[in-house]
C-alpha cells in the first residue's frame, strides 16, 4: 500500500518538524535549570533573587538591581514605543496614502533589520554624549538604553499593529460610516477595540524582545549593578550580566549566570502568560469565528 | 514504492558521509593546527604572530580566540586549547603541567580624555579615584568637575591587573557608580567622548585618548621593561607538558627575532623568556 506509505511518513514527518521545536526548548530549559540551581541552592533563593550585592570575586551573588534594571529598561522603552508604534500603524493602515506606505513600510522593516550592535555602537558614539551634555552625569543611563531600544522595538510593534487594523474586515468600517461616524470616530470606536487583540500581541513582542536585547544595552547603559535612583542612572541589565561575565565566570560564578538565566526565562513566561489572557480575554466574535 | 526510497537515502547518507570523510580526509593530512584561546588582552597580537606565521608555513593552521585569561588556562588544561593565553601570572595551582613562555610585557595606561588638563597622577590618586575617595578632578589639580570613572567587567584580565597593582588587591572595591564596560574598544570610546572621564587599557590599544603619567613616568616601551612604569603585567603563552612539533616550532619562531618584532610592532615589549610561577 504504497499511498498509505506516503500519508504516513508525511504526517509524521510533519510531526517530528512541529515536536521538535518543543523538544529543543524543553532541552534548553531543562541545561538551564541544571547549570543554574546550584548557584540557587549555595546562595540561597531569596538572598539570591531578592540580594542587593553582585560581586562575584566575594562570591556575593543578588540579582536584585538587575531584575529592577531590565524592568525599568523595559517599561520606560515601551512608554516610548507603544504610543509611537500603535498611532503610526493606524496612520499607515487607515490614513496614509500608498505612495507613502510604499515608503515608510521598507524603512520601519529596515530598522527591524539592523544588527544590534550597530545601535549600540550609534548609542555609544552619538546618544551617550549627548546624553551626558542634556542631562549631566555619564551619559551612560537606563534612559539612554531605552531610548535606544524604543527605536529597535518600534518595527516590531508598528508592522505587528498594522496587520491587525488590515484585518478588521471592511464591513465593520462600512457599517460605522453608514451610521454617520466620522473616520477618527470609526478608528477610535470601531478598528481599533476590534484589532486590540493583534495590537497587544504586538506589545509582547516588542517586550520580548527588549527583555532579550543585549548587546545594545550592555553598550548604553553603564552596566553599573545598583538600583538607579533616576531614570539617568547606570544600570545593569539580567541579559547584560550574563554576557558581560560569560566569558571569564567559573565554579558558583558560572553557575549563577544560569540562574540569571532562569530568572529571564521565567519573567519571559510571565509575560506571555499574562499577554494570552488578555488576549483571550479582549477577543472578538463575529459569526461563528474569532478574529 | 517504499523499497525505492530506502535505497534512495541509503544512497544519500553513504554520498554525505563518503564527502565529508574525502574532505576531512585531506584536510587533517596535510595541514597541522593550532588553537591558541585565551586572554582578550593577549589576542590582537597574537592574530598577528598567527597571521604573519601562517603566511611563511602554509602548512600550519592557527585560530586565534579570546575568552579571558582563566578560560585560556583552563583550556590548555583540558587540551581544548594548544596555546592558552593569560595576561596574569599564574598562581601555583594554576601552572601545574604547565611551560610558560612570557612573550612580552604590557604596560596598562590610565587614561583620560584629550581635553583633560591633568598630565599624571601618583598612584596614590589613581587609587584614590577608582575606589571613590577622589570624587573631583580639582582634588588632583584639574578643572572643578566630577570624575567618572569607567572600569573593565569582573574577571576582565586587564580589570585584575590594576586591582592587584594599583589598588592593592582584590578585596578594594571600584567605586560603586563606575560604569562598566566590556572591551577595551568600548572604554576606549567612553573616555574619548567624556572630558570627565578616567579608564584603564593596555598601553598597547591607546588611541584616542591620553594616556597619564604615573608617578612621574609615562608608559613606554623603556620604561615599560625597566620597570620604572610600575602598572604592567606579562603576556603568557601557556602549553601543556612541553611544547612538540609544530607547536615548538611556532613557539620558538615566537620569540625568535621574527616573532619578537611583530610583538614590539604591536606596543608589546618583548621579553621572550620561559618563567617559572613562583606566586
Amino acid at each position: 500500500m504504497p499511498k498509505w506509505d506516503e500519508e504516513f511518513f508525511i504526517e509524521k514527518g510533519l510531526l517530528l518538524t512541529a515536536v521538535s521545536s518543543i523538544i529543543i526548548i524543553a532541552l534548553i530549559i531543562l541545561f538551564v535549570f541544571k547549570e543554574g540551581i546550584p548557584a540557587i541552592e549555595s546562595t540561597g533563593f531569596f538572598s539570591f533573587l531578592f540580594g542587593m550585592d553582585w560581586a562575584p570575586t566575594k562570591g556575593e551573588y543578588g540579582i536584585f538591581p538587575m531584575i529592577i534594571g531590565t524592568l525599568g529598561i523595559t517599561v520606560l522603552s515601551l512608554l516610548m514605543a507603544v504610543p509611537l508604534g500603535v498611532f503610526c500603524a493606524i496612520f499607515l493602515a487607515e490614513i496614509a496614502p500608498s505612495a507613502m506606505r510604499k515608503v515608510l513600510n521598507p524603512t520601519i522593516q529596515t530598522l527591524a533589520g539592523i544588527p544590534s550592535v550597530v545601535y549600540g555602537f550609534f548609542g555609544l558614539v552619538l546618544l551617550v554624549p549627548f546624553m551626558r551634555l542634556q542631562f549631566g552625569g555619564t551619559g551612560f543611563s537606563m534612559f539612554t538604553a531605552s531610548v535606544i531600544l524604543t527605536v529597535m522595538i518600534l518595527p516590531i510593534i508598528v508592522s505587528v499593529s498594522e496587520d491587525a487594523f488590515r484585518s478588521i474586515p471592511l464591513e465593520y468600517k462600512e457599517a460605522s460610516l453608514a451610521l454617520g461616524a466620522t473616520h477618527w470616530q470609526t478608528i477610535k470606536n470601531v478598528i481599533f477595540p476590534a484589532a486590540i487583540p493583534g495590537v497587544i500581541t504586538s506589545v509582547i513582542l516588542g517586550m520580548g524582545r527588549a527583555i532579550g536585547e543585549t548587546l545594545a544595552i550592555i553598550m548604553v547603559a553603564g552596566n553599573v549593578v545598583q538600583i538607579p535612583s533616576s531614570i539617568f542612572d547606570p544600570v545593569r541589565a539580567l541579559t547584560s550580566n550574563i554576557a558581560i561575565e560569560m566569558g571569564y565566570a567559573t565554579g558558583i560564578h558560572y553557575n549563577a549566570l544560569f540562574a540569571t538565566g532562569i530568572v529571564l526565562i521565567f519573567m519571559i513566561i510571565v509575560l506571555l502568560v499574562i499577554a494570552n489572557y488578555l488576549h483571550y480575554k479582549k477577543k472578538v466574535t463575529m459569526g461563528g469565528g474569532y478574529l | 514504492m517504499d523499497t525505492k526510497y530506502i535505497i534512495g537515502i541509503i544512497v544519500a547518507i553513504i554520498v554525505i558521509v563518503g564527502a565529508y570523510l574525502v574532505l576531512a580526509g585531506s584536510g587533517g593530512g596535510q595541514e597541522e593546527t593550532i588553537t591558541i584561546v585565551g586572554s582578550t588582552s593577549v589576542q590582537p597580537v597574537a592574530e598577528k604572530l598567527a597571521t604573519e606565521y601562517m603566511k611563511k608555513n602554509s602548512s600550519v593552521k592557527i585560530t586565534v580566540q579570546g575568552g579571558g585569561s582563566s578560560v585560556g588556562i583552563k583550556s590548555v588544561q583540558d587540551g581544548t586549547a594548544d596555546i592558552g593565553t593569560s595576561s596574569k601570572s599564574l598562581d601555583a595551582d594554576e601552572s601545574t603541567g604547565l611551560t610558560q613562555d612570557e612573550i612580552g610585557l604590557d604596560g596598562i595606561a590610565i587614561v583620560v580624555n584629550k581635553d583633560n588638563n591633568i598630565s599624571g597622577l601618583t598612584t596614590e590618586q589613581v587609587k584614590g579615584i577608582f575606589t571613590g575617595e577622589i570624587t573631583n578632578w580639582n582634588e588632583v589639580g584639574g578643572s572643578d568637575a566630577e570624575i567618572n570613572v569607567i572600569t573593565r567587567e569582573e574577571g576582565s584580565g586587564t580589570r585584575d591587573a590594576v586591582q592587584e597593582i594599583v589598588m592593592g588587591g582584590k578585596n578594594v572595591s571600584f567605586v560603586d557608580g563606575a560604569i562598566v564596560q566590556s572591551s577595551t574598544e568600548a572604554v576606549q570610546q567612553a573616555v574619548a567622548q567624556d572630558p570627565n572621564a578616567i579608564g584603564f587599557m593596555s598601553y598597547a590599544a591607546v588611541s584616542d585618548t591620553k594616556a597619564l603619567e604615573i608617578d612621574g613616568v609615562a608608559p613606554s616601551e623603556e620604561t615599560v621593561l625597566d620597570g620604572s612604569y610600575t602598572i604592567q603585567r606579562p603576556f603568557l603563552f601557556l602549553v601543556k607538558g612541553e611544547p612538540t612539533g609544530a607547536l615548538k616550532a611556532f613557539i620558538d619562531w615566537v620569540n625568535g627575532s621574527e616573532g619578537q618584532a611583530i610583538i614590539k610592532s604591536d606596543k608589546v615589549v618583548p621579553t621572550g623568556k620561559e618563567v617559572n610561577s613562583t606566586s
